[in-house]
């Protein structure tokens, strides 16, 4: 029979990563899918999925500090910008090389964090969402007028990266370290949930008062968590600005801080499996939508200047269906079909 | 020179305070009764700004008729709102409550930039359009009468929660739900009324702030700028909210004139952000907020 989560019986079976045989063969298959994507899809499928590498990296930092540490932050777009002007000044007008430039954007955003994360030890609940939300327009005005360093509107143009000397410069080549990088992220974020480290974030979300009662350093966990998560956010901006070639001040607006908060509510809070799946989709949901708003734009011109719009009203009501009928997300649907088939047909 | 400056930019700072304060009224409302934060408070109030701007003007209805029509409209979409979308979330957690009102908050700018295109709009203001002076300023007379018709509206407010059934209910429902269940007051009720109260207090704001500047569909994010006057003030308490409200506008007006030829332009938008920062430090409830007492 197999052995699930669902019945653990001892310690060591709980502390497995990959809860059954089937869990690992299916994982080893998706990894061969992706080491092969870029050989039978189109270039256009291919920059697809580094968008959807970049988003998961993203919201696995965003599910460290919310959904483990119960910090909910509406600034993260702003940590990945940070990131991502950083990578992007270094690399266009220092020369920096893209294996120290990554790095250091992923550092310099951790600063940030730490910058956010001694004020907010003392802010609770909404208190905290609004002054993440106050960093995020403080961000997001400091890129934009900062014209010396980040050109504003013109945005800085980023070289291509260049690793161990090949010039990554198409969408393939730069796809497979978008995938390390995101495998890395992923098995670096499991790993952390199962620490030690990570049961002092969980214990931190759930009561933290009582926590720290039983001896859980709430401001170095918490100042942690912040750190973590946004070196983590640095690493997918300076990332997302080699992919795109070319960032601007509206590439890590408020609007992406809801984007990604989206996709770890929508894929299930406070798991690694949850945080990916959200990501993937919410990254596929406007190309549906584009999919969608193409013929009608053409069949209505009036509309066609403000079938953006059409985005912005989708985004708002997969959130609020989610949220209305499946709080824990995509990962929930999953574990509930999981739950539904696995002793079938006894399952009541 | 010097000082007719100084008072033009206090009372547009005012008048932006008074929008402010009436959208953080709403806010504090909405929290106070049913512990729900309503991140969609900005985008009721560009909807009810637009929604008027259809009545009066692609309708062509007189401006009180067409107010009146729209006070009415968003009455009964917040209801619909609450019931439909807000309820069911009653009592989960913060974040997923936020994300929520977040979620109704893009449907409705969606909704709006769907229907009314993202080009900047004049508003029909109904004020006339020359300045007036006061004691040495030229003062928009748009402006000044959205801080007398604030200060009104809010003094109705405070006698309706003091002295009428309704108010008390609401009141009595905010300091304690389930004491309120069991003294008869139709808990549900007052859910729905403090939405359409804040909705209609939100269109009021919106249009009263389309009078003095212009239509557009990022008003919501003018209006966010509501939430650092909740924090300034302390995000349940209604006083609060309005003072929260009044200093931000002139903070903002002021630090925008004055701070801009050393900061760089857009202060004006940064400002609020920054005074919560600093509040945040200094006292982490706000002002005047209660401070939480958590018992494990």
């Amino acid at each position: 029979m197999a052995v699930t989560r669902f019945c653990v019986r001892d310690y060591r079976q709980d502390l497995r990563i990959f809860p059954s045989p089937a869990a690992k063969i299916s994982l080893a298959l998706l990894f061969l899918f992706l080491l092969v994507l870029p050989y039978f899809g189109g270039t256009y499928l291919v920059f697809v999925a580094c968008v959807c590498g970049v988003s998961v990296i993203g919201a696995l930092g965003l599910n460290i500090l919310t959904g483990y540490t119960g910090q909910i932050s509406l600034g993260h777009a702003g940590f990945m910008g940070i990131g991502a002007y950083t990578a992007a000044v270094l690399a266009a007008k220092a020369g920096f090389p893209f294996w120290a430039a990554l790095p250091l954007a992923g550092a310099l955003a951790a600063i940030a964090g730490l910058v956010v994360g001694v004020p907010a030890l003392r802010l609770k609940g909404l208190y905290l969402v609004v002054t993440t939300l106050a960093f995020q327009f403080i961000i997001e005005h400091v890129i934009y007028h900062w014209e010396s360093l980040t050109q504003s509107d013109k945005g800085i143009s980023v070289p291509p990266a260049e690793l161990f000397g090949w010039k990554l410069d198409s969408y393939e080549s730069f796809y497979y370290v978008i995938l390390v990088l995101a495998v890395a992220t992923a098995v670096f974020t499991k790993n952390l949930a199962m620490s030690r480290t990570g049961r002092a974030f969980v214990a931190v979300r759930d009561r933290d008062i009582a926590a720290e009662i039983i001896g859980v350093n709430l401001a170095k966990y918490k100042i942690m968590a912040f750190m973590v998560s946004s070196f983590i956010a640095g690493l997918a901006g300076a990332l997302y600005a080699y992919l795109l070639g070319l960032i601007g001040p509206d590439h890590f607006t408020f609007h992406q801080s809801v984007l990604y908060i989206a996709m770890i509510i929508v894929g299930g809070m406070g798991t690694v499996l949850g945080s990916i799946v959200g990501a993937v989709f919410m990254v596929l949901l406007p190309e549906v939508i584009n999919a969608i708003s193409g013929p009608i734009a053409s069949a209505y011109p009036v509309l066609s200047p403000r079938i953006g719009a059409v985005a912005v009203m989708v985004y708002g009501f997969v959130i609020i269906f989610f949220l209305l009928f499946e709080p824990d997300g995509l990962f929930g649907i999953w574990i509930k079909l999981k739950r539904y088939w696995k002793p079938w047909p006894f399952s009541y | 020179m010097g000082f007719q400056i100084f008072l033009q930019l206090v009372i547009t700072g005012l008048a932006w305070g008074s929008v402010y304060a009436c959208i953080a009224l709403g806010f504090v409302l909405i929290f106070k009764a049913t512990d729900i934060f309503n991140f969609a408070q900005p985008e009721l109030m560009m909807l009810g700004a637009y929604l008027a701007f259809t009545m009066i003007t692609m309708m062509k209805l007189p401006f009180v008729l067409g107010f009146f029509i729209t006070l009415v409209l968003m009455a009964i979409i917040a209801a619909l709102l609450e019931m439909s979308v807000v309820r069911p979330m009653v009592g989960e957690m913060h974040l997923a409550v936020i994300m929520v009102t977040l979620g109704l908050a893009n449907v409705i700018r969606g909704a709006v930039g769907l229907a009314w295109g993202y080009e900047e709009l004049q508003f029909p203001s109904p004020f006339p359009q020359d300045p007036i002076l006061f004691l040495g300023a030229a003062v928009n007379q748009a402006e000044l009468y959205t801080i007398l018709a604030t200060a009104i509206l809010l003094t109705i407010f405070f006698i309706f929660f003091k002295y009428s059934a309704a108010g008390i209910s609401i009141r009595a429902t905010a300091e304690d739900t389930t004491t309120a269940f069991l003294m008869g007051i139709n808990v549900k009720r007052v859910f729905t009324v403090s939405w359409v109260i804040a909705a209609v207090v939100a269109t009021i704001a919106g249009v009263f702030l389309a009078s003095f500047t212009f239509l557009e569909p990022i008003m919501g994010f003018t209006g966010l700028r509501a939430l650092p006057a909740i924090i300034l003030g302390g995000m349940d308490s209604v006083p609060g909210a309005i003072i929260g409200g009044l200093i931000i506008g002139v903070a903002e007006n002021l630090a925008g004139f004055y701070l801009e030829p050393y900061l760089g332009s857009g202060m004006k938008e940064i400002t609020a952000y920054i005074i919560v920062l600093i509040v945040m430090m200094i006292r982490p409830y706000g002002l005047f907020g209660t401070k939480e007492i958590e018992r494990v």
